[in-house]
């Protein structure tokens, strides 16, 4: 079986969370931010919240990110993929996973979804003005 | 006395409970009452990814009926969770919850419900289960996470 390509990134997350870090990108990486489409739970049931994401990811493949692991918006997400081979969950979502996101989400799932998790947690170190920063 | 929550949220297992509430309680374990999920080991594999370690339990209301004054002489401290408030009703008969407080936590927007709290909406069905937990000795009160303010929902629905 060939890997899907990633078409569409679905970010939920609680709050304005999803729709900061999307306009986040737009900002950073311009029309690139089109394949992302933000998301939040705030006062959705759960069926709701897995509705949105179904429309959100359409029909082509997706990954949804998402904040938190202890959440509404994962457990959501973890259902909406159950019948669709094509779709991913990726937790702790981030600005710089998602900014790799929209320049690779060609590349085959399996492949993406590693970069994805190495790019967000290399992203996150101590740095400071006399530091520099591990490599 | 170790049911340190009793708490009805459609979401069940999710970051007000786990962090808001989880916070605070420091339970041991959350036993989640739904007939549905008891019979789902895939859904139980879900809300278990939520809990970050802490121990759950799947019952059906009836197990979970017949298991609560165990949960309330144990030594571990726990959390009792329905999506809905007929679940918790259905504990709460024959006074088994008298005295006790219920925490109405999320019930989000839906067909045929109508808006009572920002995070409650009800359908007419429910608001007659919580007026039925108040009738059995059961203080029902909205309170999203443990710093937001207590609202006694009986008041609020009319039925004080």
């Amino acid at each position: 079986m060939s890997d899907p390509v990633a078409r569409t990134g679905v970010v939920l997350a609680h709050g304005t969370m999803a729709v900061g870090l999307v306009d986040a990108v737009r900002h950073i990486a311009g029309s690139a931010a089109d394949a992302l489409v933000p998301l939040s739970n705030e006062g959705l049931s759960p069926e709701d919240v897995q509705a949105r994401i179904e429309e959100a990811a359409g029909e082509g493949a997706a990954i949804v990110f998402v904040d938190l692991q202890a959440g509404s918006c994962c457990t959501a997400a973890l259902a909406s993929c159950r019948a669709c081979a094509d779709r991913i969950v990726v937790t702790g979502v981030n600005l710089p996973m998602l900014l790799d996101f929209v320049f690779n989400r060609g590349l085959p799932f399996e492949e993406l979804e590693q970069r994805l998790v190495d790019r967000g947690r290399s992203a996150i170190r101590p740095v400071s003005a006399d530091r520099t920063p591990a490599g | 006395m170790s049911i340190v929550l009793l708490r009805v949220d459609e979401r069940l297992i999710h970051g007000q409970v786990v962090i808001g509430w989880g916070h605070e309680l420091r339970p041991d374990r959350y036993v989640v009452v739904d007939d549905t999920l008891a019979e789902s080991e895939w859904e139980q594999g879900l809300y278990r990814l939520g809990a970050g370690g802490t121990d759950v339990v799947f019952l059906t209301a009836s197990e979970a009926a017949a298991a609560l004054a165990e949960y309330g002489d144990d030594a571990s401290r726990t959390v009792i969770l329905t999506r809905d408030v007929a679940t918790m009703r259905r504990l709460a008969e024959g006074a088994a919850l008298k005295g006790r407080t219920v925490n109405v936590g999320g019930l989000h927007h839906g067909p045929g419900r109508k808006k009572v709290l920002t995070y409650i909406h009800l359908t007419p069905s429910e608001a007659e289960d919580v007026r039925r937990l108040v009738d059995e000795g059961v203080r029902v009160q909205a309170r999203d996470l443990p710093d937001a303010p207590k609202v006694d929902l009986a008041a609020e629905l009319g039925f004080k």
